[in-house]
């Protein structure tokens, strides 16, 4: 209250009230800066701020509407315990909001998937043709070949992949004493495609080559094109010399574009020697694994057509025909004659 | 206070927080709540346990049949609720089980294997549609992806009478072409839902990977085989 126009002794409030200026109508047209809060910006944490001192201000509010209710009778007041109910309510829902508010912000900040967007921006036939380019060697290895960095076909062929190897693991019955099929399948694959590039990456890395991350993914990730190929044909036809022929063809060739593509880039000859030997050797082992691996042939058709009671598994050498089919095959062949 | 109610809206009104103890407020304290106006809110509530039920079951038998006559209809986006997939999915591995004859062969998907499967199979799915530029929200994709796996759990079933029968050659022929039939109607079930909402140009490439967990799945219910 002013007392007079030279008091100015009425701080109220921390930072000091308006009285001094507003009220008691100083000379100065001034809002007295040092009066003022610090936080008198608009960035979001000081919004954040006064809207925290606003909901502070509402509870308080509510609690002494709550200490009034107390103190009056029931029957008159209705009104105010709706009241109460309605602050609380709006209360709660700032809360939520706020809270709303931050989780949002870090998922965006942690969960945003669309860091990986530029890697996907692909069409149907630059995936077309970079799959059939995964077979055919470049030979120019003086200049820095083009490797894509993309990750959508890479990603499809290790689920084909995936895909493929459930169908041979199901078919030649193979047993998986502590784990799924699936889990396998699956472990087995991303396994291979993360963990043998960031093996060779770190190779690279060591000899100072010129390839990226995203770029040995891509490179190994279009090499299983071949592996697919030769497994969904060499599973159905369980014929060992053909597999060693699909083998070296089809993982050479692959084997033989993602090496030109390394060589291209590496400079020294045992650099060169050491990069392409591991990832040939890694990449055709891989492909002997998946095969021998998986594909177990147990002698009477041990396959979907009948129950199977049988004994769980060995590994034994067995005297295997020629010339098997898979029994879907044969199904097929059965019906087929007997038409 | 007047100010407290204007400050429900956010960072409205923040140019009277400051206010002088000198300055009078004056204002209306009154909320206006009429009881009719409570009941509405509070209407959803108070209804009948079977009312709800009975709602939320029509929607999902609502989604169920856009499935079966799978045109280019919205309604299957717009409200989308998980309810049906996982109707879909616990009944699809719940006869999946029991699939293999000891219990030490694990030949058969197991129950938590094949709700792995499905979802995470989903998610991917719907990451890889939005990667690519799609309009379709998560949870719509995955309401999608989750209905349209209707017509292999009927398939499952009648892949299970038909094995009651007997599993010889006929049997496995009937189940062949069944499982290939429901498999084609899912993938194009959803296809039509799910690539209107891509570029026009890139359609293959979303369908693919729908086409491959379909075909798991497939896959799966035809390898079925029951335990003695």
């Amino acid at each position: 209250m002013s007392s007079g126009s030279g008091n100015r002794n009425t701080n109220t409030e921390p930072w000091g009230s308006f009285d001094d200026n507003l009220i008691q109508g100083s000379s100065s047209a001034v809002v007295d800066m040092e009066n003022m809060d610090d936080t008198s910006g608009s960035s979001f944490e000081d919004m954040g701020e006064m809207h925290q001192r606003m909901k502070e201000e509402e509870e308080v509010s509510a609690e002494a509407a709550a200490t009034e209710d107390d103190t009056v009778e029931d029957g008159e007041f209705l009104g105010m315990k709706g009241i109460k109910g309605q602050l609380g309510r709006q209360v709660a829902d700032e809360v939520w909001q706020a809270g709303k508010r931050q989780a949002s912000k870090a998922f965006n900040l942690y969960a945003n998937i669309d860091i990986l967007r530029p890697y996907f921006d692909v069409e149907p036939a630059q995936v077309r043709s970079r799959l059939m380019e995964s077979m055919i060697p470049v030979r120019m290895i003086n200049f820095p070949q083009k490797i894509a960095g993309e990750l959508y076909g890479p990603l499809m062929l290790v689920f084909t992949l995936v895909a493929i190897l459930l169908h041979g693991m199901k078919t030649s019955g193979t047993v998986i004493r502590e784990g799924t099929l699936m889990g396998t399948a699956i472990g087995t694959c991303f396994g291979y495609w993360l963990g043998v590039s960031s093996f060779i990456y770190f190779l690279a890395y060591l000899v100072n080559a010129q390839i990226t991350m995203l770029q040995m993914l891509s490179l190994l990730g279009y090499g299983l094109f071949g592996h697919c190929v030769v497994l969904l044909v060499t599973y159905n036809i369980h014929f060992h010399f053909l597999f060693y022929i699909l083998w070296l063809l089809f993982g050479g060739l692959s084997t033989l574009r993602m090496v030109a593509a390394l060589l291209s880039r590496t400079v020294g000859q045992t650099p060169r020697l050491l990069l392409c030997g591991t990832l040939s050797v890694l990449h055709m082992l891989f492909l002997l694994y998946l095969h021998f691996a998986y594909h177990k042939i147990v002698e009477g058709l041990l396959d979907s057509l009948e129950g199977p009671n049988l004994a769980p598994m060995q590994r034994v050498a067995r005297d295997v025909p020629e010339l098997t089919f898979n029994v879907t095959m044969r199904t097929l062949g059965t019906l087929m004659r007997a038409h | 206070m007047a100010s407290a109610e204007e400050a429900s809206r956010p960072f409205a009104g923040l140019s009277d927080v400051s206010i002088s103890e000198d300055i009078p407020v004056e204002g209306d304290i009154s909320v206006p709540m009429s009881s009719s106006r409570r009941d509405d809110e509070f209407s959803t509530l108070d209804e009948p346990v079977k009312e709800t039920i009975l709602r939320d079951l029509r929607a999902v038998g609502n989604k169920f049949i856009h499935v079966l006559y799978p045109k280019r209809s919205s309604a299957l986006l717009r409200d989308w609720d998980l309810w049906g997939p996982l109707l879909l999915c616990v009944t699809l591995a719940l006869l999946l089980q029991g699939g293999a004859a000891d219990s030490d062969d694990q030949g058969g998907p197991q129950f938590a294997e094949v709700f792995v499967i499905i979802w995470f199979g989903s998610i991917i799915i719907t990451l890889n549609s939005k990667l690519l530029g799609g309009t379709i929200s998560f949870f719509q994709s995955l309401c999608v992806l989750g209905y349209c796996i209707m017509p292999l759990t009927a398939a499952m079933a009648v892949c299970r009478i038909v094995l009651v029968g007997g599993s010889g050659t006929v049997s496995f022929a009937v189940r062949l072409v069944v499982v290939t039939a429901s498999f084609g109607w899912s993938t194009f079930a959803s296809t039509a839902f799910l690539a209107d909402s891509q570029p026009p140009n890139r359609k293959a490439l979303v369908v693919y990977p729908v086409f491959l967990f379909y075909f798991v799945i497939g896959w799966m219910i035809l390898t079925f085989s029951p335990s003695q």
